[in-house]
């Protein structure tokens, strides 16, 4: 059975694809140039024009675009094509309340389900494959990214969504699934509450789990393969620059995901600097989309630590494998696959109390969930003499936050000066999880 | 007829009772009553003490938060259905306790207790109404 779903672009020689990745480097500047202000704005600072960009490395001479630089063009100000060509509107969650929006063409929906397919195929799945699609379904990128691509591979594609553990469990048995798309923790999770149904999840026909949308580890991919039987492949994406499938590991390997280059420029770079790093050392990676139509994105900083390796790979493969992401040069918490930002659950304080409050998020992983304790200092701002009114206080926090953000936390409500301050400003994030 | 009373935020870890009796022991303080009011996250620690502004200064200065109420203390006949007397002639009145609690020492012949109202003058008026003591601060911390 063939390997990959586009032999052609997937093993292109490194020259060819480098040429390749510069002619529609220069298509993409001129298109953002012409069409989007913000872009022509920054290039004018910058002193650049498109015409300028004679290799890739002159690359490195645009200006880097950022999430903020998103927010403030909200919703539609990036839209590098006219709203009459876009047929997908998806977003991320924001820092301020407002989400991040991108916009696909035709195209992009179908270079999207293409990658998607190609990643499907580097994990191990082929047409014929029933397609277990646990990603959330909306504007959330994961659910229908991976659903299209399961689509353009051939397979059979249940789109099952999130949510509804047993259901799963009896749907994937009878359904005879054989590859299973979702987060990480939450495959585990399938396998416990499968465990506590009697239900013996190793001997199902599950082959394949393609998981992404969190951090995670190697010990976790153990875990992983141990209690389901079956080969736990990563897979990377952010909305932002597509959705899944901008990067997978190939089975053959699982060291490393291959990014498709032939989309996408990745460069590595000193999150501090701005300046690219060596081959192989760990920095922040920054992506240029290349054929995106509806949001063109420039040196787009992920805020994502990995490093890249150009090696040669087993599978055959030609495009750059970036590591398994080991953390963020933001302070941006991946909960449950949900993007939450200590400003986020900050402002919903301010608004509750009033006042700045001293609080500390703790994440931990808990029976392979994800959990956030929200920490908040009692002052004599929100102290009461009754306890009822600090527990309301305590459930409305919780559930602003559940409201707002998606996440579900519990509220803990801590003496003054319980959180520790460092150098006068307070810690506001521990993340305990053992990734 | 109110009488001032202490509140301290406390988390639920060992230690914290003895480090707020030894702060105010430490400054010559006398707790009078107390109760300790908790969840399974935190509790409310309510004093009466003989020096008010003092013990609240003393319990801020090293970090505790603590705040200031105004409650009642009532004499209470020292005998079956005593206390019902009292919560009877409040109910009748539609007045809420929003909690209470024994103090240590007898006044004369009779038990104290200390409560907190929603609605403090109202309670007070039907208290008098019915003819209970009603305690003064100054004649309680220096018990």
């Amino acid at each position: 059975m063939a390997n990959y779903f586009n032999e052609e672009f997937e093993t292109l020689p490194r020259a060819a694809l480098e040429a390749l990745q510069l002619k529609r480097l220069q298509a993409t500047v001129a298109r953002v140039y012409a069409n989007v202000p913000f872009y022509k704005q920054s290039f004018d600072a910058a002193g650049i024009k498109p015409e300028d960009i004679k290799s890739l490395a002159d690359l490195q001479r645009l200006p880097f675009t950022t999430k903020q630089n998103m927010r403030d063009s909200y919703p539609y100000g990036l839209f590098a094509a006219p709203m009459e060509e876009i047929v997908r509107i998806h977003a991320s969650s924001g820092t301020t309340g407002k989400p991040t929006v991108v916009g696909y063409t035709q195209k992009d929906i179908e270079t999207w389900s293409e990658l998607m397919a190609r990643s499907f195929m580097a994990a191990g799945a082929h047409k014929g494959d029933i397609i277990h699609n646990a990603y959330g379904y909306g504007l959330f990128t994961g659910g229908l990214g991976a659903h299209y691509g399961a689509e353009k591979l051939g397979a059979s594609v249940i789109p099952i969504s999130g949510g509804n553990t047993k259901r799963q469990i009896m749907i994937m048995q009878d359904f005879g699934s054989t590859v299973l798309t979702c987060t990480p923790s939450y495959s585990l999770y399938l396998a416990e509450e499968a465990a506590a149904e009697g239900v013996d999840i190793k001997s199902s026909k599950l082959r394949v789990g393609i998981f992404g949308a969190e951090p995670w580890s190697e010990a976790m991919r153990g875990e992983i393969e141990a209690n389901l039987g079956l080969d736990a492949i990563d897979i990377y994406g952010l909305s932002e620059i597509m959705g899944p499938g901008v990067a997978i590991e190939c089975i053959e390997e699982k060291h490393g995901l291959h990014i498709w280059e032939d989309h996408f420029i990745p460069e590595i770079i000193n999150p501090e600097t701005g300046q690219p790093v060596a081959e192989g050392e760990k920095g922040e990676l920054v992506i240029t989309t290349i054929t995106k139509q509806g949001i063109p994105l420039i040196r787009y900083r992920t805020r994502d630590i990995t490093s890249i390796s150009y090696a040669p790979c087993a599978c055959g493969r030609t495009h750059g494998r970036i590591a398994r992401m080991s953390g963020r040069s933001d302070d941006m918490l991946i909960i449950r696959g949900v993007n939450v930002f200590p400003s986020q659950i900050e402002s919903i304080l301010v608004r509750i109390e009033g006042v700045e409050p001293h609080y500390l998020l703790i994440v931990d992983r808990k029976d392979n969930l994800d959990t956030l304790e929200v920490q908040v200092e009692v002052d004599e701002r929100i102290f009461s003499d009754e306890i009822k009114v600090l527990q309301t206080l305590s459930r409305q926090i919780e559930k602003e936050i559940k409201d707002m953000l998606g996440v579900t936390c519990t509220v803990k409500l801590v003496e003054p000066k319980t959180i520790q301050r460092s150098e006068g400003k307070a810690q506001r994030v521990r993340d305990n999880r053992k990734l | 007829m109110k009488v001032e009373q202490i509140s301290i935020f406390i988390e639920n870890k060992s230690g914290r009772l003895a480090e707020i009796t030894r702060i105010l022991g430490e400054a010559g303080i006398n707790i009078r009553a107390l109760s300790l009011a908790d969840t399974s996250d935190f509790g409310i620690l309510r004093l009466i003490v003989n020096e008010v502004e003092k013990a609240k200064a003393v319990l801020k200065d090293k970090g505790f938060t603590v705040s200031k109420t105004e409650v009642v203390a009532v004499e209470v006949p020292d005998q079956p259905g005593g206390l019902s007397t009292i919560l009877q002639a409040l109910d009748r009145d539609n007045t809420n306790v929003e909690y209470m609690y024994a103090f240590v020492e007898r006044c004369g012949g009779n038990a104290v207790i200390i409560f907190r109202f929603d609605e403090t003058d109202k309670a007070i008026a039907t208290l008098t109404a019915n003819n209970f003591n009603i305690l003064a601060g100054e004649r309680l911390y220096s018990m």
